[in-house]
């Protein structure tokens, strides 16, 4: 039982790591105002790039591979989201539109890159601590994880305390808040809006990798299968706070688990693939509870999903 | 010297126009360099995905089967998005329209012709209706954003789609594919034009085209979805209801969706299986967009992302780039569009530095 119990906790957190980062970055964005629809691609960029990094390098590298291809996922993930912001900020365009086919644009080009990987497998990304502990039957369900869950952990604690905590943060948020205000007494709000969509592009390639060198380490077309959208709707559900971006997300990684876990058992009274619409249907369903509710400071950011063209 | 951008007053027509030509010529460009870059016949590459499929006329009927879909999704699209209404789950009401009109032929399966064919195309519209039913009901009850929730929405068709396919519709008759029986020729589109292999979507497509048109340019409501779009204040005070907006543009871009998805089965696969779903109501916001939400505009740009899906092909078998080439030049055509949408609102203006006034003297 415990062994079970045990089992489910290790997969729950390694469900929620990928949809955590990239909510994380997604929420800094749309803290500055920004609403950035192309999670999903910039993730598959990402998963591709850190997979494609990992693989070539494993011989030379060794152990380093791997972060080296997490940091080229997060570069990845960054290059790409600087498409979107040239078009929404400097262009002005639709950040809806913008943002689709900035996921279009990664769908494609993750499987024109990904063409040639499909089938193979390198070593998993996996955790750093010393088998006595990573290993170890208890202590696994702390210590025996990829070192990115613990990244993405410390990044959403990161976060929550820059927004809240810092003045550039409250910058970001004034921006997000009122940008022609911020404009006026002089701050810069298109070079901090690229800035934060720049995050959010490295956080979601690294989210995406997760997939590509944690989970399976391999590559598949399209293997994020949607998680980037449930980022998008954790943000949401959030009220655009860290500390309920945290808890959204783990509530979100149960939902999964029980998917993965009813599809395992072979055993359940009802269909796998209702267990698999699952996390999409209590998307839906918390957005609505969420949005009608109107909890105390869940409220978006004012300026979210409006083109900020200053008068030059 | 610096550039300077000025509001017009009314957007340009010239550039309306010349966008987004300028975008698919860009795109061509673009990726015959790109192409060219990592190692491919770069101008090869462009002529087969975009030439071949209009110069060959034995491309002429898939070009036409593609481009049914992607318009008749795409018009719906275009009014939502004139009221700023983003109905981006269209792929989850075609997947329900389709799946609903198969019901209706798999629960009456002897039904003769002129009974069956109405009441499918019927039920694929009322099934893309009722899945877009919920964003819409969520906006105005709970102020959802309907961006969110139609895409959700998307996720969960696919897997009542598969869920169809694996067991309650499986052909019992399909070697345990998870896919389900043909349809009887009686549940399938008879030849609109006989004597010709115009597919019959295509007619529709046309046929629904002059309709949007008229609906867009020639009736009150047209206008009060765009006015509700441009100026939401300016609907209100004019009494246009945004509620009433927001569900009869969900409405319609559903439906539209549902018969597309229910002609598509009803004409091209003729059974449903896993890889029905092909990414026609993400594409269709491309073109959209392309077609700058103007019925005949989505009309053209229809028939041109349905060449680079035929042409993708070409290319794939005759200068091997890989499968995914068309989704890349589909959302780089959609930067285009997007990017030079600003030179319909603004113009550009090049200033010439004038000799500069000191600021003491300017606050004096």
């Amino acid at each position: 039982m415990l062994t079970f119990i045990i089992d489910a906790l290790v997969t729950v957190v390694g469900v929620t790591t990928p949809i955590l980062l990239a909510a994380t970055g997604e929420l800094v964005v749309e803290k500055s105002g920004v609403l950035n629809l192309g999670v999903e691609g910039m993730m598959l960029v990402g998963a591709v790039t850190g997979f494609a990094i990992a693989l070539t390098y494993g011989d030379s590298l060794g152990a380093l591979a791997p972060w080296l291809g997490v940091v080229c996922a997060a570069l990845a993930g960054a290059a790409s989201s600087m498409l979107f912001a040239a078009l929404v900020l400097t262009l002005g365009s639709n950040q809806v539109a913008t943002g689709l086919a900035l996921t279009i644009f990664g769908i494609g080009l993750s499987s024109l890159i990904g063409s040639g990987y499909v089938g193979t497998i390198i070593p998993a990304f996996d955790s750093l601590f010393p088998d006595s502990l990573a290993g170890d039957p208890l202590w696994r369900v702390i210590f025996g994880y990829s070192p990115l869950v613990y990244f993405a952990l410390i990044m959403i604690f990161a976060v929550g305390w820059f927004l809240n905590r810092t003045r550039a943060g409250l910058i970001l948020r004034a921006i997000g808040e009122n940008d022609i205000s911020a404009h006026s007494i002089g701050y810069p709000v298109i070079p901090i809006r690229y800035a934060a969509i720049a995050f959010g592009g490295a956080m979601a390639g690294i989210g995406g990798c997760y997939f590509s060198m944690v989970m399976t380490p391999m590559w598949a077309e399209q293997m994020t299968a949607g998680r980037g959208w449930i980022a998008l709707a954790l943000v949401v559900f959030s009220g655009w706070r860290a500390g309920r971006l945290l808890a959204g997300a783990y509530f979100f990684g149960v939902l999964m688990t029980l998917e993965l876990y009813a599809k395992a058992s072979g055993f359940s009274f009802l269909p796998s693939q209702f267990w698999a619409a699952m996390p999409y249907l209590m998307a839906v369903v918390v957005l609505a509870v969420i949005s009608s509710r109107g909890v105390a400071g869940s409220e978006a950011p004012a300026c979210l999903g409006r083109p900020f063209l200053p008068s030059s | 010297m610096r550039i300077r951008l000025e509001k017009r007053l009314t957007p340009s027509r010239f550039m309306q126009i010349a966008t987004p030509v300028a975008s698919v010529l860009l795109t061509m460009l673009l990726g015959a360099i790109i192409f060219q870059l990592i190692g491919f016949d770069g101008p090869n590459a462009i002529f087969q995905t975009f030439i071949t499929p209009i110069v060959a006329p034995y491309k002429w009927v898939d070009v036409l089967t593609k481009a049914a879909p992607l318009i008749i999704i795409a018009l719906g699209l275009s009014l939502g998005n004139q009221a700023k209404i983003w109905n981006i789950g269209a792929e989850g009401q075609y997947i329900i329209g389709a799946l609903t009109g198969a019901g209706v032929a798999y629960s009456a399966p002897s039904a003769p012709g002129f009974a069956a064919i109405p009441l499918m195309i019927a039920a694929g519209i009322a099934g893309g209706m009722a899945w877009a039913a919920v964003p819409a009901f969520l906006k105005t009850r709970f102020r959802v954003s309907e961006v969110l929730s139609t895409l959700m929405l998307v996720y969960v068709a696919l897997q009542v789609l598969n869920y169809m396919v694996d067991v309650p519709w499986k052909d019992p008759n399909g070697h345990n594919f998870p896919q389900t029986a043909p349809l009887t020729p009686a549940q399938s589109l008879p030849q609109v034009l006989p004597g010709t292999v115009i597919p019959p979507g295509f007619v529709v497509a046309i046929v629904l085209t002059l309709l949007f048109w008229l609906l867009t340019t020639r009736s009150v409501y047209g206008f009060s979805v765009r006015t509700v779009g441009a100026a939401p204040e300016a609907a209100r005070y004019g009494g246009f209801d945004a509620s009433r907006t927001i569900w009869s543009t969900l409405m319609i871009s559903g439906a539209m969706a549902g018969l597309a998805g229910v002609i598509e089965v009803m004409s091209q696969l003729r059974l449903i299986n896993l890889g029905f779903p092909s990414g026609y109501g993400f594409t269709a916001i491309i073109v959209s967009f392309l077609g700058r939400l103007h019925p005949v505009g989505v009309f053209l740009a229809g028939l041109i992302l349905a060449v680079t899906y035929v042409g993708g092909q070409v290319a794939q078998t005759a200068v091997h780039v890989p499968e995914a080439t068309a989704g890349i030049f589909q959302a780089t055509m959609l930067f285009f569009i997007l990017a030079s949408d600003i030179l319909v609102r603004y113009r550009v203006r090049v200033i010439r530095d004038a000799p500069r006034v000191q600021p003491a003297e300017a606050v004096a």
